[in-house]
């Protein structure tokens, strides 16, 4: 039980990483970024390829935060065009290039699963009130609280994170104010894709890295940016938390219905909230 | 020529229709069908196979356009109901019997329940979210697939279909199995068809391009959309009954993400709310996939992904707009 407790606030935390990017450029921009699950394989292929060391470890995870960086800004350039059509043509641009993005992965790393382990010295494990637990799984838990800790002060305390609430909030009005917010937009969509592939790189000892796998962990985000409220960091970090236990516990006690246990959560909160638990009620019906 | 007659009739129907104005298009609709109706005579049974693969997604497509181009609901989980039809119609047709009908109501059925349960949640929603949570059904329906092995087959998928068959016939021959696919193909166009011409259709134009007017206007909205997609899911389950017969096996990545955007890519490279548009959107998903895929070492998707970024800045309202400036957009 404890076991599974912990295996769900790790997933969780995986989780909150990668769908707080996800949401802030949503909420930003507008754009759901179809791509961000392909941008997570290509960190777990990078933290695959190099796993075993630290030194090898910290690489990917360089490697990984660099490439991150690119890709969201050629990406957010990539839509820039399309700002005045559809949301759903700027989707469809997304989901294009996370097919050409996971397919150049299959053919650089082929199409067997791999696996990464974890660090040495964190690939042990320890006990936990009795119970055996992984470190690594431990330390990932760390990581996400403090992550979620600096993305809440950068968000809620800084000048940054002024802006791009305001951004969120109105982005007309944060451009009439004298600001440049195709700088901001960008920035954001930087930051949330180094966010996807560094996610990557630290779920690949838990994840592995395989063919469909983008696909599988832009669904949970998405689940999770639906719960929480688009465009909401603690929504982000909530939602993440709550399918993070309801993935492992639905594992645990109903294997067979397990991907029902999720669908179910995501109804049971849309009927009740179907703007999300931290979403304004403006993100719903705006397309 | 006497094997021409007898498909022809089902699609000559309501393709002849049209009022005057439009009857150039009818002609061209009959010869459209008369032309495919020949076709095993002409070509090789491999050609066939792959125009088979293309009727049975072009059905499919065309189901899908109904919510996307019709209604306005883009989904990305559509494959869930393709494929519970073709795993159902398979099922069937292992079980019970293959004999015609039966596998292919079985699939309309089954694909139309699916998506009478899961859609009362995916209608209340519009826009990216519909495709947001389209995508987490269409997901949870394949993890379903998966682990329920004693009647899918798991991952190893549904093997050992057996063929269709008519009045105690099964239908081995290429040929047949293509006419066999063409009757059907052309009998769930000429639903979607009418049902797009109907006033339940204009209602849904009328939802996908001012949903709040409507609702003013007195119309019960999310009832029209659920309808809406009970109907498309059902018509998908009818091209599910036909992959099953076709292929003679259902893959677990019949009912996946890439089959539903795939599908969603043919819709849009025809241009959403073009019937047959999204014929030709199949048409060439199919054959870069089927027919240049395995040159490419199987990289088709690669090809798809571009071409799928090249539509969304090319040709943003897709085949259809090239020809057809009149038709309203969405």
């Amino acid at each position: 039980m404890l076991v599974s407790v912990l295996n769900g606030l790790a997933i969780g935390s995986l989780l909150f990483i990668l769908a707080v990017g996800l949401s802030l450029v949503f909420g930003m921009m507008d754009v759901l970024n179809l791509a961000h699950g392909a941008l997570f394989l290509g960190g777990a292929y990078l933290g695959a390829t190099f796993s075993g060391s630290w030194g090898g470890f910290l690489a990917a995870f360089g490697i990984a935060a660099v490439g991150g960086l690119v890709a969201g800004a050629l990406l957010s350039l990539m839509t820039a065009p399309l700002r005045r059509r559809s949301h759903l043509d700027q989707a469809l641009l997304t989901l294009g290039v996370a097919f050409v993005v996971a397919e150049l992965l299959i053919i650089a790393f082929g199409d067997d699963p791999l696996s990464a382990a974890a660090p040495p010295a964190l690939d042990g494990s320890v006990t936990v009130l009795g119970a055996v637990y992984p470190t690594y799984r431990l330390v990932l838990i760390g990581v996400g609280a403090v992550l979620a800790v600096a993305v809440y002060l950068v968000v809620e305390r800084t000048r940054v994170g002024a802006l791009v609430r305001a951004t969120v909030a109105d982005r007309e009005m944060v451009a009439a104010v004298g600001i440049d917010n195709r700088l901001v937009t960008t920035a954001v969509f930087a930051v949330g894709s180094l966010l996807a592939t560094t996610a990557g790189v630290l779920g690949g000892p838990i994840y592995g890295a395989r063919p469909g796998l983008d696909a599988t962990v832009l669904i949970l985000a998405l689940v999770v940016v639906v719960i929480g409220g688009l465009g909401s960091v603690r929504g982000a970090l909530v939602g993440a938390l709550i399918i993070g236990q309801v993935d492992t516990l639905g594992r645990v006690l109903l294997p067979e219905l397990a991907s029902f246990v999720l669908f179910g959560a995501l109804a049971l909160v849309l009927v009740l909230r179907p703007q999300g638990l931290f979403g304004g009620p403006a993100s719903v019906g705006a397309r | 020529m006497t094997a021409v007659d007898a498909p022809a009739v089902p699609g000559g129907t309501p393709a002849a229709t049209p009022r005057a104005p439009r009857g150039r298009a009818g002609l061209l609709a009959v010869a459209v069908v008369l032309v495919l109706a020949a076709v095993p005579f002409f070509l090789a049974p491999f050609a066939t196979t792959t125009l088979t693969r293309i009727l049975v997604f072009a059905l499919f497509a065309v189901s899908l356009d109904l919510l996307v181009g019709v209604t306005g609901l883009p989904s990305l989980g559509h494959a869930a109901y393709f494929g519970a039809g073709a795993y159902a119609a398979g099922w069937v047709s292992i079980n019970v019997t293959a004999q015609a009908p039966v596998p292919l109501l079985v699939g309309a059925a089954v694909g139309a329940v699916a998506a009478a349960l899961t859609g009362w949640i995916t209608v209340r929603s519009a826009g990216v979210f519909f495709l947001m949570l389209t995508l987490a059904i269409g997901e949870s329906v394949q993890q379903l697939a998966n682990t329920w092995d004693s009647v899918t087959g798991g991952a190893n998928g549904l093997t050992g279909v057996p063929s269709v068959r008519i009045a105690g016939e099964p239908l081995t021959n290429a040929g047949f199995v293509y006419w066999y696919v063409l009757a059907v193909f052309l009998l769930g166009f000429a639903i979607v068809w009418l049902v797009a011409r109907s006033p339940f259709g204009a209602a849904l134009r009328g939802i996908r391009d001012n949903e709040p007017r409507m609702r003013a206007l007195g119309y019960p909205t999310a009832l029209y959309k659920y309808g809406v997609f009970v109907l498309a899911g059902g018509v998908a389950g009818i091209a599910g009954s036909l992959l099953a017969a076709q292929a003679r096996f259902v893959a677990l990545s019949d009912l996946g993400f890439l089959t539903a955007s795939f599908a969603l890519l043919a819709v849009i490279i025809g241009g959403a709310g073009s019937l047959w548009g999204a014929c030709l959107g199949a048409a060439l998903v199919i054959l870069i996939r089927d027919a240049l895929g395995p040159s490419l070492d199987g990289h088709g998707t690669l090809v798809l992904g571009v071409v799928f970024v090249l539509v969304v800045y090319l040709l943003p309202r897709g085949a259809a707009g090239f020809r057809l400036p009149r038709r309203n957009r969405s």
